[in-house]
């Protein structure tokens, strides 16, 4: 598989930049850590925007940069596509016209996407006849995300895409998003401070903290990690699980997705049975029990698991972190007591009881 | 009011003169105006400064340090005389130079202001859009900066069609050479011909109620470029 390495080092004052990471180039890779962290430097570094003095990027086969011999490509020549936070739009421009504006510099053998799919895919066509002053906030965005995909990049690198728009303008474009990947097969670069944005979107991720890279893998193994509460500042998260839609129980209020044979049930979801859904599992929702679940219970989703780690909760002085296998991981917090009273050790077969949420 | 017996030559004159001056000070300013945009280095405040020297300068010192540099021997005069034989001083491209240097402040400040206000913002996104730095500039960076443009070309214009004490002092008074509109003013009240003084000195300032009317009318017109 492709991957993208990348290394760099900046000196700022009273701050040090200090990122090597390496990512494979398929899907969507989020690039997530606090405001100040650094993250918008990884990426302006990688788009050729801000030049590290000292650096080494390699795109596949292709090295971007490397100060040890003197190579710096520059941003144009790099054939990445740029989204930044704000839309910057050319205002002096129609809205048709910012489309082409990189569409017409790309060679011609570059072009792999056509305009009319750009247009379909993020329904551009009724804003084509608009002042660029005229368009809200999503619908800039949606135009500049059809700008950079109109030069059929081979990355797309996306800054805080959503961070100026509003829940509702949000929830527009995240649909979109999902569907550049999927539909177009172009790896996209995705930094947010948004962790709901990250979950939603992210197949890998890179955590960035105080100008350092703190964790990178596949998103499931890194929301799986017992010292990321630490990492993100935020316990909530237990597992991301790949499901697929079932079939709806409306009698019920309920939608059963399936995952790796076994079924789960989510509070009703609006999309068709076959269509895939991310769901998220919080660790503080999850309870465990020995031995053959009982046959009567109230609780909906149940998990065989495996206990494969067993560490202090960062968070909670009473609590416990257990990392569990269902597939994927899963993390458990429960309390200290229930720990020793179920006499818990790796490699143990338990039941995990959850309550899921859906990812949207 | 009988039409006196004019000479145009002046007027034509002074027309040439700004309309060249204005051209030479684009081109060198547009790079100047660019530079004290975007640069950070430490020599920028003080290229500023000597920018905005003639507009507080007497035209009367200016004129004096000009007329020393374009002379035969002078820091600019020299070189051309070496590279071309003839003198700088008392002529029409002594004039332009020293033109140049008097409405510098006037093509450059609006310039930077302009770019400043442009912004490395929409830069970056034609360059990561594929366009090189030349081609950004003008397809993105120039059409946002129309405004300034206009004011430059105006306000460059205007203000070398008024120009007085720094062609004295560079250019003397040669009929069809140097002398300009200002300067026949001057010589006709000299000799007390208030006629032609009144009839000339009517026509600079309508002419520059006019264009400056023009002008601002259609700044007015033409959309602000906010990134």
């Amino acid at each position: 598989m492709n991957r993208l390495d990348a290394r760099f080092h900046i000196d700022y004052p009273g701050f040090r930049f200090d990122v090597a990471c390496t990512v494979p180039l398929d899907g969507t890779i989020a690039v997530f850590g606090s405001s100040g962290s650094g993250k918008t430097t990884l990426l302006r570094c990688i788009a050729g925007l801000t030049r590290a003095p000292s650096g080494f990027l390699q795109f596949d086969e292709a090295v971007w940069q490397d100060d040890a011999h003197g190579i710096f490509l520059p941003v144009e020549q790099r054939h990445v596509g740029v989204v930044f936070q704000e839309a910057r739009l050319f205002s002096h421009l129609t809205v048709t016209q910012n489309l082409k504006y990189g569409m017409k510099r790309s060679h011609l053998s570059r072009r792999r996407i056509a305009f009319d799919q750009v247009s379909e895919l993020l329904e551009l066509e009724p804003l084509f006849q608009r002042g660029v002053s005229h368009l809200s906030g999503g619908e800039q965005q949606r135009v500049a995300i059809g700008r950079a995909l109109l030069t059929s990049p081979q990355l797309l690198l996306m800054d805080e895409p959503l961070a100026s728009l509003d829940q509702q303008r949000k929830k527009e474009i995240i649909p979109f998003i999902q569907r550049l990947t999927r539909e177009l097969s172009i790896p996209v670069l995705y930094v947010s401070h948004d962790l709901n944005e990250i979950l939603q979107l992210a197949d890998h991720m890179v955590l960035i903290k105080e100008g350092r890279v703190a964790a990178t893998g596949p998103i499931q193994e890194v929301f799986a990690r017992l010292d990321l509460p630490g990492l993100v500042e935020s316990n909530m998260v237990g597992a991301i699980l790949e499901t697929r839609i079932a079939e709806h129980e409306p009698q019920f209020g309920l939608t059963r997705v399936e995952f790796w044979g076994q079924s789960l049930f989510l509070p009703q979801q609006a999309l068709p049975p076959g269509a895939p859904l991310r769901v998220q599992i919080l660790s503080r929702d999850v309870s465990l029990v020995v031995g053959a679940p009982p046959a009567t219970s109230s609780v909906l989703n149940t998990l065989e698991a495996t206990i494969v780690e067993v560490s202090e909760s960062p968070s909670d002085q009473y609590a416990v972190e257990v990392k569990l296998d269902v597939g994927c991981p899963l993390l458990a917090m429960i309390t200290r007591k229930s720990f020793h009273h179920l006499r818990l050790r790796p490699g143990q077969k338990v039941y995990a009881h959850f309550k899921a949420v859906a990812l949207s | 009011m009988n039409v006196p017996e004019m000479d145009w030559g002046p007027l034509w004159l002074t027309l040439q003169l700004a309309g060249v001056t204005v051209v030479v000070l684009l081109v060198v300013g547009t790079p100047l105006a660019w530079w004290l945009a975007f640069t950070r280095s430490r020599l920028r405040t003080l290229v500023e400064a000597i920018v905005a020297l003639p507009i507080v300068l007497p035209p009367t010192v200016l004129g004096f340090y000009l007329l020393i540099a374009l002379g035969p021997h002078g820091l600019i005069g020299g070189p051309w005389k070496d590279l071309t034989g003839s003198a700088l001083s008392f002529t029409f491209t002594g004039l332009v130079i020293a033109s140049a240097f008097y409405s510098l402040p006037f093509v450059v400040q609006p310039l930077h202001g302009a770019f400043e206000a442009v912004g490395k913002k929409p830069l970056e996104a034609a360059w990561s859009l594929g366009a090189s730095k030349l081609d950004a500039f003008f397809t993105v960076a120039s059409p946002m900066a129309v405004r300034g443009y206009l004011s430059a070309v105006v306000l460059g214009f205007a203000h070398t069609l008024g120009e007085f004490g720094v062609v004295l002092m560079v250019g003397g008074n040669i009929p069809g050479v140097t002398k300009v509109l200002s300067i026949a003013i001057y010589d006709h009240v000299e000799v007390l011909e208030y006629t032609q003084a009144h009839f000339l000195s009517a026509v600079l300032l309508i002419f520059s109620f006019l264009i400056l009317t023009i002008v601002y009318t259609v700044n007015r017109r033409l959309p602000v470029h906010v990134s």
